[in-house]
């Protein structure tokens, strides 16, 4: 059984890497920048999740992207250094805000934990508006170069920049992937299940806290960098209130108990957001239903789904006691 | 030798007082048990002693260290362990991986070391894995190891706190009420247990409510109303003692 499931797990990414090998070649440049900024959000969302493996629902998240893409900016920008090497400077540079952040973040919990985050997070956007230098007020920064060339690959081509955000994208998912699944990941869990027991058998829950933010921010740092060197430009509104509210509807939406939940959240929702194109002033009111909706019907999101259609036909199957469950979910 | 001891240990809720000047000393290697009527502050001198409350006055000092107000897994890694009333698991894990989690203490994890999951650290997890099995056979649950602690019976949860508390190495073991709803073949089971626990050189402090598990259980008792407390000495004593027979029965 358990052999059976790693081996469609395998064959669904080795379908998935070939789609995206292929896929530059036969969209057009708006697809693939569609899928470009996909996988800049999906390094995100991943990253988003992680938090929530304690328990905690960060409201900073977006703004430690926007640390990252400013940090980028300014790196290649104002300095002159290359893309190459501010890319890992400038995550670590989100990851130390993040521990920053994390400090006084890790001692609160539940919903004093949501609001103190979006303090944090906004007082991070008043220090890039307020300081106009060298973040550049609400105007922001521009002119912020490309990656520079690889053995004669122009990375300001889309093609080639989809293709470094993909690896990137594969690097950072498993590097994450591979957290949550061990012990490390294991304690994340257990801090959430049962946190005082958790300090009873010795966990630093503070500790482990910071960590989760850390490692996070250092990977919302990574979407950030891409990001600002997709957009050539970075203002202090790409990472407010509208793109927060994105970020938890697609975890909402995707739900975050799998590592690939959210990130099926933000797949679809992109997927959405393109058929909506011609209704672009409505999307964050959609969006906003799509949360409510959301968490009226599927409380635990697209991952959901598979489980319930199984225990439908497992119903089914045993004696007919389907449409009674379906009536009781519509009533719910 | 004395390892635990209270100091004047005082908590107030705002104008309640819950513990209310109380003095204990702990001698290594006996089974002490703490009792009285609900509400008589017991537990609350287990979370001061914890570090999960933080004492309003007086000192709770481990083997001549002043360890008041320090945070739980400080005090966990001194040595001090306790389980929770009501059982207190991470539920959705199975048996053996909640014992795994609580060998942290003494294992602590490297993120380099999960990353490249070395020879060493595959090692290192075999045996955490044997070390855990070893407790839950103490325990006497070995065989359900693999099952989900959440859908355990209530008597092998209960084992299963203990075993977790083992697992952190303890010099001293509080266990807050572990014998609470199990039929008297299981209490029996309990007790004999933690007598055998004692036997191998853990220090334990009881609360509980079951008189009979105390009585026949533990060589000193200390008993506790309305924060204070009230007497202290072997079983037979404590029993005639009439303060004790008032706090239980009430005013005749």
């Amino acid at each position: 059984m358990r052999n059976r499931k790693t081996l469609a797990t395998e064959i669904v990414l080795i379908v998935l890497a070939i789609a995206g090998v292929v896929a530059p070649f036969l969209l057009g440049y708006y697809y693939i920048d569609v899928l470009t900024m996909l996988f800049i959000n999906i390094i995100l969302v991943t990253s988003f999740h992680l938090i929530t493996l304690t328990g905690n629902w960060s409201l900073a998240h977006v703004a430690l992207m926007g640390a990252g893409a400013y940090s980028s900016a300014l790196i290649t920008g104002s300095l002159g250094w290359p893309f190459w090497l501010s890319l890992p400077l400038s995550a670590m540079a989100a990851a130390v805000i993040g521990l920053i952040m994390s400090y006084p973040l890790a001692r609160t919990k539940g919903f004093a934990f949501f609001i103190a985050s979006y303090a944090a997070g906004e007082a991070m956007v008043l220090c890039w508006t307020r300081f106009k230098v060298p973040f550049g007020g609400w105007t922001g920064l521009t002119n912020i170069p490309p990656p520079e060339n690889i053995g004669g690959i122009d990375f300001s081509d889309p093609t080639p920049y989809y293709f470094l955000t993909g690896i990137v994208m594969a690097v950072s998912l498993w590097l994450m992937y591979r957290l949550g699944r061990s012990r490390i990941g294991a304690t994340f869990h257990a801090i959430h299940s049962q946190e005082s027991l958790a300090k009873s058998i010795g966990i630093n829950v503070t500790r482990y806290k910071m960590l989760v933010f850390v490692v996070a921010a250092f990977f919302a740092g990574v979407a950030g960098v891409l990001l600002v060197h997709r957009m050539w430009a970075v203002e202090p509104n790409q990472f407010r209130w509208v793109p927060t509210l994105y970020l938890l509807v697609w975890a909402v939406f995707g739900g975050t108990r799998t590592f690939h939940g959210s990130i099926l959240g933000v797949a679809a929702l992109t997927l959405v957001g393109e058929l909506l194109v011609p209704l672009a002033e409505w999307v964050p009111m959609i969006y906003g239903l799509i949360l409510i909706l959301t968490l009226l019907f599927f409380p635990e999101g697209l991952e959901g789904i598979p489980h319930r259609v199984q225990s439908l036909f497992r119903k089914r199957r045993t004696g007919g006691e389907a449409p009674e469950d379906l009536l009781m979910e519509g009533q719910d | 030798m004395v390892i635990l001891e209270l100091q004047g240990l005082r908590k107030q809720f705002g104008e309640l007082v819950a513990v209310d000047d109380v003095d204990m000393s702990i001698e290594e290697g006996e089974i002490r048990g703490l009792i009285g009527p609900n509400g008589s502050g017991k537990t609350t001198i287990f979370n001061c002693i914890t570090g999960f409350l933080h004492p309003t006055g007086g000192k709770v000092i481990w083997k001549g260290e002043d360890i008041t107000g320090k945070p739980p897994h400080v005090v966990a890694g001194k040595g001090l362990a306790r389980t929770f009333q009501l059982t207190n698991l991470f539920r959705d894990m199975t048996a053996l991986q909640n014992v795994v989690m609580a060998c942290h203490l003494h294992t602590g994890v490297g993120l380099v070391g999960q990353y490249l999951m070395t020879r060493r650290t595959k090692q290192r997890d075999e045996e955490i894995e044997e070390k855990a099995i070893t407790i839950l056979e103490t325990m006497g649950i070995g065989d359900v190891k693999d099952e989900i602690a959440g859908a355990l019976p209530h008597g092998h949860q209960e084992a299963l706190g203990v075993a977790m508390a083992l697992a952190t190495e303890p010099k001293i073991l509080l266990l807050d009420e572990p014998v609470t709803g199990m039929n008297p073949s299981e209490t029996k089971d309990m007790m004999e247990r933690i007598t055998r626990l004692r036997d191998s050189g853990v220090t334990i402090l009881l609360v509980e409510h079951d008189m009979k598990a105390v009585m026949s259980t533990c060589e000193q008792i200390t008993v506790m109303n309305f924060g204070k407390k009230i007497c202290e000495g072997d079983p037979e004593g404590v029993c005639s003692h009439e303060e004790v027979i008032e706090a239980y029965l009430g005013r005749s």
